[in-house]
């Protein structure tokens, strides 16, 4: 074979390909910006007597430790309903998939859960770049997604149910208890990601408004266990408190190395929003009794739903299983589904999101009412204190439930936090 | 005073917990130039092996003495396996190892998510080892001075063994120049095994150890061996002093790079530095003379 | 495999065959879901194309395509957000998601992103730069093996770190949301078909600029080098400039693919390209065979197709079968799954060139 020159042969090649690539890219095309898209066609089908909906949670990867959890309160809350006759006389039919902990997987599998196996809806997503990266796909394709999980607020989509708690659910009422008891100065420490950079921010205005000092405010990447530098900074800080929004593993390493270097819950009161009864028992209750938590719900909140609902759950998993928070709202989620369908008196859509408004469930957590307007659910907000027995107790809730306000219109305080919609 | 203290300890504890989750490597990669991705599910392996003892013996104390000759029987025997079913195969290949490693490390973290479940575990501290002691004004965690002494002690025993003994003669003359060896009538097949087994069993005494301070899940691995292989690739192939140099001034450097900025961007400044320490010493901190041209 | 395109003719037969069932075929068999995965696949194997020749040819283990997939993949999404931008809120507009991060003013970086013309300079210009720099400084410490391996995987790990640190891009949640490509609506079926024909013809690009670079005077080098680096620079050769063009140009079609990536999936971030995708990018390559031309391209096909299949049939216990996949392919077939054809015609083979490389 003769030898040309390299040059000369890239070149061909390269000058063939860009031709060919012109010329596509110059052949029929779909509709430019500003011109609308038609979406497309649902094909959920409900002639049948079942109603498929999609479980999509990481059942692989570094998430896996939260959300596998989640997928067994979404079964069981689909047990539930089936006992009970299904949702408009349907059965629900669960179609699994596995996100692996990766926003891309997460996206690939709503589409597939949408388009080929046509469920009604979906329950799922647990970190916030899981949900980002589901949200075109469900307005693309005008479908529903149940998202259980407590997030930092600042979305409303048409196509996304929030069960979880938003901000002014949970951070809020937090620092208001710890303004409550005293606080003056706070420091904070999170994992570097988007919830805790939110939270943070939503601390620091919080914070200048309400006269608290923020002395210190650290970041460590996710599933870091080097915190002797932070605690050691945290501890000569001797702030009155630690606001902390680290995630999965790192409490572990976190909470250890802060009791070693003698830091206590009277002394320097931690508070958590990302530690739910699952996690205790993986850190290890005896670094963390008496440290305190946020949340919605707890395993031992007094309710004869909740009484129920732990008793269904540990009669199907085990009775050394606990229930958290966002097992709750997953749980919950399914139901709310179900109670907004049998008020639209269908599966579409459309009717799901015009019937939402004000659909509500006798959750373990209290009663939930949707709001339509932006589609996240009123909730009551819990203060819980760890305990040996590793479950948390309540010791201080909010009068009655707090209204949703994801962008926090309410507080003047957060008028800088939020632009526009 | 105290932030140099406090710095200068921190900088010796994380560089001993890379010490240990990296020697075991330091040993396998230098001798054979095998990659052993599965080398972090060997240290998940040690952590469940705390875990699993705690839950039998029930007192932490007696547990993780119970637990540490154990997760190095686990670990190696794991290695010995992974050895003779896989990597003895693929010697002249040592790339391929790699991949193949990573295969079987993604088996090893699903065996441990439907074992133990996916959640973490919690395994305790022992009581005598809870809280901090002060020295020159710092407050010095018992765990982390434990982990230093605990790699003190893995080192010189590996140092002990391949300077005195006759398997570590032989284990030093297949990492100075294999054929050689051969042609010397050492058994590298034999050696091989060996070294694998002793690597793998530290990568369990890591996994043992590391309970004391982080957490113990299917995916606990991971988040240990990037950060091992470039203490191996910093200290220089093969070579225990420089695997220990490599640890502590890695160590160091994060701690300092932690305190003046953001612990994410630590990283980033540890691997230029890397990179920058590689271009005056390519072949890592201490190399071993050789007369190979590569 | 190589045999096979020896000849014009059997080369441009090849391209036929391939581009019939790209643009003809598969469009008319796949539903749109399917069609946009394997758009998806198309990318991966992109990269898979460079891989082959910087690993398989040229012997340098590349663990840190990520790096270079990645800055592609965001200097695309980086345009993409200014367009949305721009077209929701006027030129010069900050982008949705940072309004959220609370940052105001547009940082002075993301400007010049509101050009096309800059953005594409850019793909195609930056990460191959970097690569070339990053070549030459590691290739003429005559850096290689398996340190060489461990050097480009802790890049991708450091790279994933910085890009979770940068809150102006996206932090840990990534770009996404993306409306418009170049003007053209992304949610419309025809223009999610469009992209699919685009990675098509990159990737038919690719497949032909690596066979030419092959049969170059320089492939010969390249292989030399791999072989026998000491000989080829005895001879009077710069084997750190040599390997430095194959790394770069792995670099350049990981760019790409990247860059026709994101608006394909509508999302890119840090879990995308750091260490454990980089490994993805190679085990594709090595199943289908590293030091053939079209090996890395059905491999990595192969890899992700497997992968998706899999993970939908057994959405719990699909791990085992992946890792299983990895090890005894790679275990049992050194040359992946392309030496098969050349097992089945010799029985005993000569030494695959797949073990010389590693």
């Amino acid at each position: 074979m003769p030898q040309r020159s390299t040059i000369t042969r890239l070149a061909r090649a390269t000058g063939a390909a860009a031709a060919a690539c012109a010329l596509l890219a110059t052949a029929a095309c779909g509709s430019r910006a500003g011109e609308e898209t038609q979406a497309a066609e649902s094909c959920v089908d409900t002639s049948g007597d079942t109603v498929k909906v999609g479980a999509l949670n990481s059942l692989s990867g570094t998430m896996a430790i939260s959300e596998t959890t989640v997928r067994d309160a979404i079964y069981l809350a689909v047990d539930e309903i089936n006992a009970a006759g299904g949702v408009l006389d349907k059965k629900i039919e669960i179609v699994a998939e596995d996100g692996a902990s990766e926003p891309t997987v997460f996206a690939e599998k709503a589409e597939k859960l949408i388009r080929e196996d046509c469920v009604a809806a979906v329950f799922g997503g647990w970190t916030s770049a899981s949900r980002k990266a589901m949200l075109p796909v469900f307005e693309d394709n005008d479908s529903l997604l149940y998202y259980p999980v407590q997030y930092e607020g600042l979305e409303a989509s048409e196509n996304i149910f929030y069960t979880g708690a938003t901000t002014n659910q949970q951070i809020i009422p937090a620092l208001d208890y710890l303004a409550e008891t005293g606080v003056k100065s706070l420091y904070l420490v999170g994992s570097d990601y988007v919830f805790p950079r939110t939270a943070n921010a939503i601390i620091n205005a919080y914070a200048e408004a309400h006269g608290i000092e923020v002395l210190g405010e650290d970041y460590v990447t996710l599933g870091s266990t080097e915190f002797s530098t932070i605690v050691n900074q945290v501890k000569s800080a001797g702030a009155d408190a630690v606001f902390n929004t680290l995630n999965g593993d790192s409490n572990v390493a976190f909470f250890r190395e802060y009791a070693n270097v003698g830091l206590t819950a009277e002394q320097m009161p931690v508070m958590s929003v990302s530690i739910a009864e699952e996690e205790v028992g993986g850190i290890g209750v005896e670094n963390i009794e008496g440290q305190l938590a946020a949340w919605n719900y707890y395993q031992t909140v007094e309710s004869p739903a909740n009484a129920a609902f732990v008793a269904a759950f540990k009669a199907e998993y085990g009775a050394d299983r606990v229930t958290s928070d966002p097992m709750e709202a997953a749980y919950t989620s399914v139901h709310l589904w179900a109670a907004t369908a049998e008020k639209a008196g269908s599966f579409a859509v459309a009717d799901i999101q015009g019937a939402a408004d004000g659909v509500s469930f006798d959750a373990p957590e209290g009663t939930v009412v949707i709001d339509g307007a932006n589609h996240h659910v009123t909730k009551t907000a819990r203060i819980g204190e760890i305990s040996a027995d590793g479950l948390l107790h309540t010791v201080w809730e909010s009068e009655g439930a707090i209204e949703p306000d994801p962008f926090l219109d309410g507080y003047d305080w957060a008028a800088d936090l939020t632009v526009s919609k | 005073m105290d932030l140099l203290v406090g710095q200068l300890f921190t900088g010796l504890s994380t560089g001993s917990i890379l010490l240990l989750a990296a020697l075991g490597l330091s040993l396998t990669f230098g001798q054979m130039g095998v990659i052993n991705m599965a080398h972090g599910e060997f240290i998940m392996a040690g952590c469940y092996t705390a875990y699993v003892v705690q839950q039998i013996a029930g007192d932490a104390g007696v547990s993780l003495l119970i637990a540490l000759p154990l997760g190095f029987a686990v670990g190696g025997a794991m290695g010995l396996v992974l050895e003779a079913l896989l990597i003895r195969h693929l010697y002249h290949r040592p790339l391929d190892t790699l991949l193949v490693t990573f295969g079987v490390g993604l088996i090893l973290q699903q065996v441990a998510r439907d074992v133990f479940g996916a959640p973490a575990v919690n395994v305790s501290v022992p009581p005598a080892l809870r809280g901090g002691v002060d020295l020159l004004g710092v407050t010095v965690p018992k765990t982390r001075l434990f982990i230093m002494g605990l790699a003190i002690v893995a080192v010189t025993a590996v140092a002990l063994v391949l300077r005195f003994t006759p398997a570590g003669r032989r284990i030093r003359a297949v990492v100075g120049n294999r054929d050689l060896a051969e042609t010397a009538g050492i058994s590298s097949r034999a050696v091989d095994a060996g070294t694998f087994f002793i690597g793998s069993g530290l990568a369990g005494v890591a996994g043992v150890a590391l309970t004391l301070i982080g957490s113990t899940s299917p995916t606990t691995g991971q988040s240990y061996l990037v950060d091992a292989f470039l203490v191996v690739v910093a200290g220089g192939l093969g070579r225990i002093k420089g695997a220990v140099v490599a640890a502590v001034a890695l160590g160091a450097t994060q701690a300092v790079f932690e305190t003046y900025s953001t612990a994410s961007l630590a990283k980033v400044g540890v691997f230029i530095v890397i990179v920058v320490f590689l271009q005056l010493r390519p072949q890592g901190l201490f190399t071993l003379r050789t007369r190979s041209l590569a | 495999m190589n045999r096979f395109f020896a000849s014009r003719p059997g080369t441009w037969a090849g391209f036929a065959a391939a581009a019939a069932v790209l643009f003809g075929l598969a469009p008319l068999v796949l539903s749109g879901f399917r069609l946009g995965l394997l758009a998806q696949f198309l990318c991966y194997a992109i990269v898979a194309v460079g891989i082959g020749l910087a690993w398989g040819r040229g012997g340098m283990l590349t663990l840190g395509q990520g790096v270079f997939f990645g800055m592609g993949a965001y200097l695309m999404a980086m345009h993409l957000k200014m367009a949305d931008a721009a077209f929701r809120n006027g030129p010069g507009a900050v982008p949705d998601f940072m309004e959220l991060a609370g940052i105001r003013e547009l940082p002075a970086y993301w400007a010049p992103f509101a050009s096309p013309v800059f953005t594409i300079a850019a793909i195609l210009l930056l990460p191959t730069g970097f690569a070339v720099l990053l070549g030459l400084a590691v290739f003429k410490r005559r850096v290689k093996g398996a340190y060489f391996a461990i050097l480009s995987q802790a890049l991708a790990g450091a790279f994933a770190i910085l890009l979770i640190g940068q809150q102006s891009l996206g932090g840990f949640n990534g770009l996404s949301r993306f409306r418009y490509f170049f003007g053209y609506n992304l949610d419309d079926p025809v223009n999610q078909q469009m992209l699919y024909y685009i990675a098509a013809g990159v990737l038919l690009a690719a497949v032909a600029i690596a066979l030419q670079l092959r049969r170059s005077r320089y492939g010969e080098l390249l292989l030399a080098v791999r072989d026998a680096e000491a000989r080829v620079r005895f001879l009077g050769y710069d084997a750190a400039n040599i390997k430095t063009v194959a790394y770069a140009t792995a670099a350049l079609f990981a760019s790409v693919a990247g860059a026709v990536f994101v608006p394909i999936v509508g999302i890119i971030s840090p879990a995308s390209i750091g260490i454990v995708p980089s490994i993805m990018f190679l085990l594709g390559v090595a199943i289908g065979g590293r030091a053939t031309l079209l090996g890395p391209v059905l491999g990595a096909l192969a890899v992700y197709w497997a992968q998706t299949t899999l993970s939908e049939q057994f959405p719990s216990g699909w791990v085992y079968a992946q890792g299983l996949l990895f090890v005894l392919v790679i275990a049992l077939l050194p040359g992946g799954i392309a030496s098969i054809t050349a097992l089945a015609k010799r029985i005993p083979t000569k030494r695959a060139p797949a073990e010389a490389a590693a």
